[in-house]
């Protein structure tokens, strides 16, 4: 499964701060099926479609996911803006997946 | 109705794990297919021993294989695989995949997570690699972050399902809680997989002593009790379990032990492939006996080892040649090898693991250990007991004559008894001490026992020369032993009294020939009057025999020649012989 959801806002100088991040998933396995639940929520709800998101699913793309250096799923991966981080788990713990991404303290 | 018949049992197949010593007490080595759990506290060996079975399926089979390491990094681990001698790089090329699987401080955790993913990621690799071996090193690092113990329960089940789907054979190590040995959290994972290691370490006396254990196999038989390990050159070396039946050729070829009179006191030397066990205080010459022992080994053509846990081979080499034995041609020529042991450091195991791997690599017919006592030093005298005599049976198995020394405080042969206990098991035993009269120390041999042969019971006096060590006699008459110049004088004083007694003997001898040959002279003479006389009588017996028959017959040719009557006169013949008087 992969998708590739790319919405392009209006201004020009929101693209330089836009959110690329990438989810590692298990196929249909609960955890991840739950992490991309939440992920779109808070897409949803704090970037407002100001963002990249690329979906692998580990069982199609193991050596990719392997060179990637992905351990556990689900896995994300903040690409840009620096700094990058990571986080996995379900997602589940909205506070620290906004802290993480460096959302927190925005306005929803 | 008949009885259902019986299925023949399939014995488990087992996969080598190359590993010296665990394949034997495992009777085969791992479980192939199935899943091992290895166990054990920080620095006990767990990763070595798992990594190590992987290098060796590699280099031994062309097996490949994948290490997932959850704890440490795959820099370290290729940095500490470098002290082996693995070549790890270079198997890391094709054969054997390192997974680095730590995950970064840094990373957040939102929510549950699981495992199915880098299953995934392995499966893939394993097919591309057609790997049979994988290794989970560390699996307790990863499996804390789960933090939910039922979570903790999911994912290894999961693990160890997908290990079955897919045909592997596994090791997976965790970390243990030295104390209670349980597994911490983890108690059940012993419940679920077939073979279970325990890997210890400890401090005995303080020197670290490294053991395994194999606590549970299922479907097979394995040596259960703690067995002695040690890291060498190639990895670990498991001290396996000797068989428990003693079964040892007995040889009737005798060796030299390179002195003359030593090999007689033994009734024509030492036994091929018996032990032979010298006790003695210190400064007694044990290593002068040893240091002969090894060098006619050597003059045979025979290869030796010298192993001395007192002193460096320079300096034994040094000392001998002051009495003329030469180890120094031999080493050149590589018969001889000489090992000096470190004792304090080393635990009396440790050294047993290191002598086999010497006598496997130099092959020795001959081996001198000096002294064998030093192994005590470290460690405990349990262990070095132990140590003592599996080392014994070790020689005897590989059909190696040696000789050992013991260092006994004072001069009581049975002080050795008490201590490492060898003097049971050892063929023969002979007992240097001292002798202090006089003013004077010196050097006293005796043997206390040789099995299987007749030896002399007296006791010799050692003297050491720049022509070797020899045995002289000791003077020994009149209830008392003399040694060193009492006896030279005694002996001297011996001899100056044989000389004279000789020499009154010679005298009176010939005193008695010459008076026998004066009465033979005297016999001689009489004899000789004796035959005179007799010839003189015999003269006079026919002298007076022919005067009266001359004085007949005159008168008888008188009367014929006057013509008178003849046969008036009787025959002279017939006349009665006249008795024979003196003439007057």
């Amino acid at each position: 499964m992969r998708r590739k959801q790319i919405v392009q806002p209006s201004d020009p100088a929101a693209v330089a701060a836009m959110m690329v991040m990438r989810l590692y998933v298990a196929g249909g396995a609960p955890n991840s099926v739950q992490a991309i639940a939440n992920l779109e929520a808070i897409c949803q709800q704090h970037l407002k479609g100001h963002y990249q998101l690329e979906i692998v699913d580990v069982f199609e793309q193991p050596l990719r996911a392997l060179a990637d250096g992905v351990i556990v799923t689900p896995s994300l991966t903040k690409l840009s803006p620096l700094p990058a981080a990571q986080i996995v788990g379900n997602l589940s713990d909205t506070r620290k997946v906004l802290l993480a991404l460096g959302l927190q303290g925005k306005t929803p | 109705m008949n009885e259902t018949k019986r299925a023949d049992p399939q014995p488990l197949a087992k996969i080598a794990t190359g590993i010296e010593g665990f394949d034997a007490l495992s009777g085969g080595g791992l479980p192939r297919n199935r899943t091992t759990l290895v166990m054990g506290g920080p620095g006990s060996g767990k990763t070595v021993f798992s990594l190590q079975a992987l290098v060796n399926a590699a280099r031994q089979r062309g097996e490949s294989g994948i290490f997932v390491a959850f704890e440490e990094r795959g820099r370290e681990i290729m940095a500490n695989a470098a002290t082996f001698d693995w070549g790890l790089p270079a198997l890391a090329e094709k054969q054997i995949y390192i997974l680095d699987a730590h995950l970064s401080p840094t990373v957040v955790q939102s929510g549950e997570f699981d495992l199915s993913g880098i299953l995934a990621i392995l499966k893939a690799k394993q097919e591309a690699m057609h790997a049979g071996w994988i290794v989970f090193d560390g699996i307790d690092v990863l499996l804390t972050l789960l933090r939910d113990p039922i979570v903790e329960m999911r994912e290894i089940y999961r693990i160890r399902d997908w290990l079955a789907d897919n045909e592997l054979t596994a090791i997976i190590t965790a970390k243990m809680d030295s104390q209670t040995a349980a597994v911490v959290n983890y108690g059940f994972m012993q419940f679920m997989v077939d073979c279970v290691i325990r890997f210890d370490r400890r401090l005995e006396y303080g020197v670290p002593a490294h053991r395994l254990q194999v606590t549970k196999y299922r479907g097979s038989d394995f040596a259960s009790g703690e067995f002695p390990l040690s890291f060498g050159p190639s990895g670990i070396e498991v001290a396996a379990p000797e068989p428990p039946e003693i079964i040892h050729e007995a040889s009737t070829e005798r060796v030299s032990a390179g002195i003359e009179r030593f090999d007689a006191m033994l009734g024509g030397g030492l036994f091929r492939g018996s032990s032979t066990l010298i006790t003695g205080a210190p400064g007694t010459s044990k290593t002068t006996l040893i240091g002969k022992f090894a060098e006619t080994a050597c003059q045979r053509g025979e290869r030796t080892l010298f192993v001395s846990f007192d002193e460096g081979a320079d300096q034994i080499m040094r000392n001998l040649s002051s009495v003329g034995i030469d180890l120094q041609a031999h080493v050149q020529s590589g018969l001889l090898r000489m090992y000096s042991g470190r004792t304090e450091a080393r635990s009396a195991e440790e050294h047993l693991i290191k002598l086999r791997a010497l006598i496997r690599d130099h092959q020795p017919r001959c081996m001198v250990i000096d002294p064998l006592s030093a192994m005590a030093k470290a460690g405990g005298i349990g262990a070095a007991r132990a140590v003592a005599n599996r080392l014994i049976h070790l020689m005897k198995d590989s059909k190696i004559t040696v000789v050992i020394s013991a260092l006994i405080e004072g001069n009581d042969p049975q002080a050795e008894a008490t201590d490492l206990q060898i003097s049971t098991i050892a063929d023969t035993w002979i007992h240097l001490s001292y002798l202090v009269r006089s003013g004077e120390r010196n050097r006293a041999l005796t043997i206390v026992k040789s099995r299987g042969t007749w030896h002399s019971n007296q006791v010799r006096e050692l003297v050491l020369s720049e022509a070797g060590p020899m045995l002289t006699d000791v003077y020994s008459a009149g209830g008392e032993v003399l040694m060193g110049t009492l006896r030279w004088e005694k002996e001297a004083e011996e001899n100056a009294r044989q000389q004279q007694r000789q020499a009154e003997f010679e005298h009176k001898q010939r005193e008695l020939e010459f008076a026998e040959a004066d009465t033979r002279a005297r016999i001689k003479a009489l004899e000789l009057d004796l035959q005179r006389q007799q010839a003189e009588l015999a003269l006079y017996t026919l002298d007076g025999e022919a005067r009266v028959l001359s004085s007949s017959e005159r008168e008888h040719e008188l009367r014929r020649m006057r013509g008178a009557d003849l046969s008036t006169r009787t025959d002279p013949a017939a006349i009665p012989p006249p008795q024979f008087r003196e003439p007057s």
